[in-house]
């Protein structure tokens, strides 16, 4: 039992990072085949399209950096591996859920929008900042994810518990 | 059916719409002062191959650009199914008509249906019925008959036209897709409107009308056949009823007016299409859209050749999908 709070813990890192990296994945190759379409027709507009394929990539960054802080707040990564209570550990689990679920499900509904938007700088190149927009709305929540965990994992390793 | 299938062939869809004919277009088109004109317009547009010269060779041309593009945007052709069954049925009827009369005019074939035109043509010349799909033996054997029985040629349109009409909305009813369920539920519905008419206007048996029509949910075809037998006023009186009110000025004026009244409401119907970004139904809108565009430039292109007035031919066209 005593090490279920640092198995707890890097749980919490591996949802973070795999959902959110998933979510991105998903989002990524879906707005790449939409850009790879535009693309095939007018290879002009591959630096507009690729913006708006990289959009729902930043999810998975944002996983990657929760799991790492998870990780390096515990001590797994300088090697040290101090012992962490049950209690604290779940609260490592659930402070990196926020970033693992919301990460996973908006990669998925911005990669939608961006590719909506593909759609719309393939009939007007000229709208691309407006295009830009709407698959970056998305992204707000995904940085509120974010900085719930980031906030729960400093405030999670200051706990005397 | 995953709407995520087809995100790359929407997109590419997506520029493809940006080359097709718009009203601007066509009203230049239209304004061209001669048959030869609206070809180089064509040509410019880059219709054609760079060879094609005549209006037919450059429309045919178009149609099988349309259908090359699909076929390399989708694996599963048979999701068209319910747009080329029409192309089935008229095929099987210029066999029939082919081996009945002994005629060579392969010319009165179309391509792209689901069923290859040459099987179509020896399984009439050899009567192996049994080789044709299902839905098609029947009719086949039926018009094949009718036609060498009592060279009727238009019993054998009727029998074909009607194993047409019950395929496209089979074909359209067990879709998923509501596009697929509009489009037959139109087609099926005009053609039983087209018909009731002719019929009312020759005079045709009840019997006859009823052999004609094909079911579909927007209208009653009993009510249909009997209104027709009846004459034009109760088919107007009977229509009147029905979601087709409106169609019913343009019915009045011509024939060819209502079929331009079918199409743009088909056309206004898809138009929204242009909006979305996942599934098939963009693709299905692109196919209809070039499918009139193609119309549309045919009925300007004849009217140019034929010399006939400007109002008369602008009667005649499209709205466009874009």
């Amino acid at each position: 039992m005593a090490n279920m709070g640092m198995a707890f813990a890097i749980l919490g890192a591996a949802f973070a990072a795999f959902l959110a990296g998933m979510g991105s994945a998903v989002g990524v190759g879906l707005a790449g085949q939409a850009a790879a379409g535009v693309v095939t027709e007018d290879p002009n507009k591959f630096s507009k399209v690729l913006i708006l394929q990289l959009l729902p990539g930043t999810q998975g960054i944002y996983g990657l950096l929760i799991a790492f802080i998870a990780l390096s707040q515990t001590g797994i990564l300088s090697g040290e591996g101090s012992e962490i209570s049950l209690v604290k550990g779940l609260m490592y689990l659930a402070a990196c859920l926020p970033m693992g679920i919301v990460g996973y499900i908006s990669a998925k509904w911005q990669a939608k929008a961006s590719v909506a938007s593909i759609s719309l700088v393939a009939k007007r190149p000229e709208q691309f900042g407006k295009a830009m927009i709407f698959p970056a709305m998305v992204e707000t929540y995904a940085i509120l994810a974010l900085l719930v965990s980031l906030l729960s994992i400093s405030g999670v390793t200051g706990l005397p518990i | 059916m995953s709407d995520t299938l087809y995100t790359y062939a929407v997109a590419r869809i997506r520029s493809k719409e940006m080359s097709l004919l718009n009203a601007a277009a066509i009203e230049q088109l239209m304004s061209a002062k001669s048959y030869t004109e609206c070809i180089r317009f064509l040509q410019d547009r880059g219709w054609g191959d760079g060879n094609t010269q005549t209006a037919e060779q450059l429309l045919a041309t178009e149609r099988e650009k349309t259908w090359a593009l699909i076929g390399e945007l989708v694996e599963d052709l048979s999701v068209f199914d319910v747009f080329l069954y029409a192309n089935d049925y008229h095929n099987l009827k210029a066999a029939i008509k082919l081996v009945c009369t002994e005629s060579e005019d392969f010319g009165l074939f179309l391509s792209h249906g689901t069923v290859d035109r040459d099987d179509i043509i020896r399984a009439v010349r050899e009567k192996d019925w049994n080789s044709l799909p299902e839905p098609m033996r029947q009719p086949a054997q039926d018009a094949y008959e009718a036609l060498l029985q009592t060279h009727d040629g238009q019993l054998c349109d009727i029998i074909i036209d009607r194993a047409a009409l019950d395929a496209i909305y089979q074909a359209g009813a067990g879709s998923e897709n509501d596009l697929f369920r509009m489009y037959a539920e139109l087609t099926v519905a005009s053609a039983d409107i087209k018909t009731a008419i002719r019929c009312a206007n020759t005079g045709k048996s009840l019997e006859f009308i009823r052999r004609a029509l094909a079911p579909c949910s927007s209208l009653d075809v009993e009510k249909l056949a009997r209104a027709a037998a009846e004459g034009r006023e109760s088919i107007s009186d009977y229509l009147a009823t029905t979601d087709y009110a409106a169609a019913m000025e343009a019915l009045n004026r011509s024939p060819s007016a209502f079929e331009r009244w079918c199409d743009n409401l088909i056309i206004e119907y898809i138009r929204p299409q242009q909006f979305q970004a996942f599934g098939i139904g963009p693709l299905a809108s692109y196919i209809l859209g070039r499918e009139n565009e193609i119309k549309t430039v045919r009925i300007i292109l004849s009217g140019k050749l034929n010399d006939l007035p400007e109002q008369a031919i602008r009667e005649r066209v499209r709205e466009m999908y874009v």
